[in-house]
């Protein structure tokens, strides 16, 4: 049988042996921690303690802005040192609540609660009190996303268990540690949609999650394991529900229009704790690799921690590197430095040695087509790409720009080495930046 | 560490492969060819492959170097056109036709239009074209060796055929097929081995350098055409001179190296089905109804110019818009 896939993508090396066989290890949170206002899609948090508050494990710290947002916990205990603006990860100076450990680690109590004994309301407030949102990147929040418009229309609940992003392996570890409390997280969302059955998709290059997740899932009749082909960028969205369901969802519409829901295997994990265990979402799993690291595995991190915290608590760099990514390196974010705190959304570091783009020459397109063949949204990122250039918004337009989901498939593939994805990244915030003044 | 660390967009890691490691395979693959021609065809056939790389490349260079623009002869593409210059010249052509061959492509079919890329004719075909027309005699001209070149023994063969169509091939122009797919023919340098050509086409195919889609529905195309076309004529055996149609000439050089030249074939994949079938019906025209000695050259060269257009209409439609418009009208 041909393996479920989409049509487009490319084969990057996955670099995922490095830290893949290594199991989770928790990491101690460090003497500072900070807190984003922002780490969803939505209406920043607004703060509910001030300076000088005492604080402990579990307590809000941070409400909701909105439907469309998140609240935000401490995941330590100690003192309120100050709420003032912090840089985040694309080196932007945002709101942030600053809290000194006490190390004490004094928690609140959480209220339990059975399935069995849950409406479909009492999960999505527990999912939303908890602030869960999409733990894959986007951080788009989950009790949205689980109270689609037509809820009747809801047949597939899809867990992301792709990871086809290079070098990240904490779904991988993920599946194999906690592949009950993610069989049980799935639980809770198909209660909400009765008429919708779970698959857990997860790339052919995993083949011990896949061995794993099938054995978790084994007699429970709503939820099956799908086994995909390992291409990048399989995770995206859009790939997924194609390779899984056959529909295509583009830029205006929702995947619950097409009668699907995706979350990711943290974020399913996060709705088990909150919804069974009554905890908010205070930590998550993190990679740390790349050829620059010591101790390259996936640790258990609090929310709030620095990258340079973690990257002292995880045994450091070999020798300075000259790169460091947020996330994986097709769609990481490049830092300027490790004084940037762990949010909801970031799952890795990767760390190198030496810059691979920085030598990169780019020369004149020789209209090879590899971009054309990789890109999932079936673009011409080339012809794309000098439109974008030339600043020809409507062309852009035209020739569906927008459709781009900037998996970096087109830059990666060039062998004349062309910034495609950063120039149409460029005109898609452009274009993004006008239609929101409209 | 209180330096900043470097930063770009994503994504930060990008695939091996260059322009300049692309263009160096095409010219390993076309190694075999060329040593075939050596040995079947002498020591002067060497001095015309080194003559017409060398003066692509310094074409190229000087070109460059006197229009103040960044030298590009490093990405091996000037290595490339030369050799297919070379390639496309009859064994003992004098050298002044592949020097003049390799300044007119490179500079009037390649460097005039923008350089590597811009070009919307494949420059080693621009040259043979030009070549072909300005220099008629020399271009044809096959000498002793081998008695008849490829072209001029399939014009002969059509003559004979098509004469009498019930003849048997027999007569003197017919080549045993094994010295057919060898090599051991008349021709030009390089077209002649269609074993040493597949051998190379086989390299590039596994480096992912070029795919099936224009070699084979252009050969195809042209095999189909002839076979009919063939057996309405009612020739002796038909598929015999099929397969003579295949392997004599510059069917295969062409269909494996330079219809699929990436800056002159169409990058979508349809329209590469697109061009591979118009170039095998052009060349069928070209060969079979106007009797034309040269169809590959013409029909490739015709093409390029419609590439353009036809990667205009292919263009794919963006993932998930066709529901978007079924979603709209329904």
């Amino acid at each position: 049988m041909r393996l479920k896939t989409f049509k487009g993508g490319i084969h990057p090396n996955d670099m995922k042996e490095i830290s893949m066989d290594q199991p989770i290890t928790m990491l101690a949170p460090g003497k500072e921690m900070v807190y984003l206002m922002s780490q969803h899609i939505g209406a920043p948090a607004k703060p509910v303690v001030k300076k000088g508050d005492p604080v402990i494990i579990g307590q809000m710290i941070a409400e909701a802005g909105g439907f469309v947002s998140s609240p935000v916990y401490s995941s330590v205990s100690g003192t309120v040192k100050a709420l003032e603006k912090r840089k985040n990860a694309l080196g932007d100076m945002v709101d942030a609540i600053v809290i000194e450990n006490d190390g004490q680690d004094t928690e609140t109590e959480y209220a339990t609660a059975e399935l069995d004994a849950l409406s479909k309301e009492d999960i999505i407030k527990r999912i939303q009190d908890a602030g869960v949102v999409g733990m894959g990147g986007a951080g788009f929040p989950t009790h949205v996303k689980l109270s689609p418009k037509e809820p009747d229309r809801i047949d597939h609940i899809l867990v992301n268990g792709s990871e086809c992003e290079p070098y990240l392996t904490s779904d991988y570890r993920c599946m194999l540690e906690k592949s009950d409390e993610l069989v049980q997280g799935l639980m809770c969302i198909l209660k909400v949609f009765p008429k919708a059955e779970g698959v857990i998709c997860i790339e052919n290059n995993k083949p011990a999650a896949i061995e794993r997740m099938r054995e978790a899932v084994s007699g429970r009749d709503r939820i099956r394991v799908e086994v995909m082909q390992t291409k990048y960028p399989e995770g995206a969205e859009r790939s997924l529900i194609y390779a899984i369901t056959g529909r295509e969802v583009n830029s205006s519409i929702l995947p619950a229009d097409v009668g699907c829901i995706v979350n990711n295997v943290d974020t399913v994990i996060a709705v088990y704790e909150a919804v069974i265990k009554g905890k908010p979402l205070m930590h998550r799993i993190f990679t740390v690799s790349g050829d620059a690291v010591n101790n390259p595995k996936n640790y258990d991190v609090r929310i709030g921690m620095s990258y340079a915290d973690i990257m002292e608590e995880a045994g450091g760099f070999k020798s300075r590197p000259e790169k460091l990514i947020s996330g994986g390196p097709m769609m990481g974010f490049a830092l300027f430095g490790l004084d940037v705190p762990v949010t909801k959304t970031s799952g890795a570091i990767t760390c190198f040695l030496k810059d691979p783009v920085k030598e990169a020459v780019t020369t004149p397109c020789i209209k090879c087509g590899r971009c054309v063949k990789g890109c999932p949204a079936h673009l011409m990122p080339c012809d794309l790409s000098d439109i974008a250039e030339h600043g020809d918004k409507d062309r852009f337009a035209e020739r569906y720009g927008m459709e781009c989901v900037e998996c970096g498939s087109c830059s990666y593939t060039c062998p004349a080495k062309r910034p495609l994805a950063a120039n149409i990244k460029a005109m898609r915030r452009t274009l993004l930046a006008e239609r929101r003044k409209k | 560490m209180n330096d900043l660390y470097s930063v770009s967009s994503s994504p930060h890691v990008r695939a091996g492969v260059t322009t300049q490691k692309i263009m160096g395979a095409v010219a390993l693959a076309l190694l075999p060819a060329s040593v075939c021609g050596v040995v079947f065809f002498g020591m002067h056939a060497l001095i015309v492959l080194l003559v017409s790389v060398a003066s692509a490349v310094l074409s190229e260079y000087v070109f460059e170097r006197i229009t103040k623009r960044p030298v590009t002869v490093y990405d091996l593409s000037a290595v490339v056109t030369g050799l297919l210059i070379g390639l496309n010249m009859p064994p003992e052509v004098p050298l002044f036709v592949p020097i003049l061959g390799s300044v007119f492509g490179i500079i009037v079919v390649k460097q005039l239009f923008g350089g590597i890329g811009q070009n919307f004719m494949n420059p080693a075909l621009g040259a043979r074209c030009f070549l072909l027309i300005s220099f008629s005699s020399q271009m044809t001209d096959f000498g002793a060796k081998g008695g008849m070149m490829g072209a001029a023994s399939r014009a002969a063969l059509d003559a004979v055929s098509s004469a009498t169509p019930l003849a048997t091939l027999k007569t003197g122009a017919a080549y045993p097929l094994g010295d057919l797919f060898l090599g051991n023919i008349p021709g030009t340098i390089g077209e002649t081995s269609a074993l040493a050509l597949l051998i190379g086409a086989a390299f590039l195919l596994a480096l992912k350098v070029i795919d099936l889609r224009i070699p084979l529905s252009y050969i195809g195309t042209f095999f189909v055409l002839v076979l009919i076309t063939s057996l309405i004529r009612g020739y002796n055996d038909p598929f015999y001179f099929t397969l003579c149609e295949i392997f004599a000439g510059g069917l295969m050089l062409g269909a494996w190296f330079m219809a699929t030249d990436y800056a002159t074939c169409p990058m979508t994949g349809k329209g590469q089905l697109i061009y591979g079938i118009c170039l095998g019906v052009l060349t069928y025209l070209f060969r079979m109804v106007s009797k034309s000695p040269e169809g590959v050259s013409y029909a490739i060269v015709f093409m390029n110019c419609l590439t353009p257009m036809i990667e205009q209409f292919t263009r794919p439609l963006a993932f998930g818009i066709k529901r978007e418009k079924e979603a709209k009208n329904g």
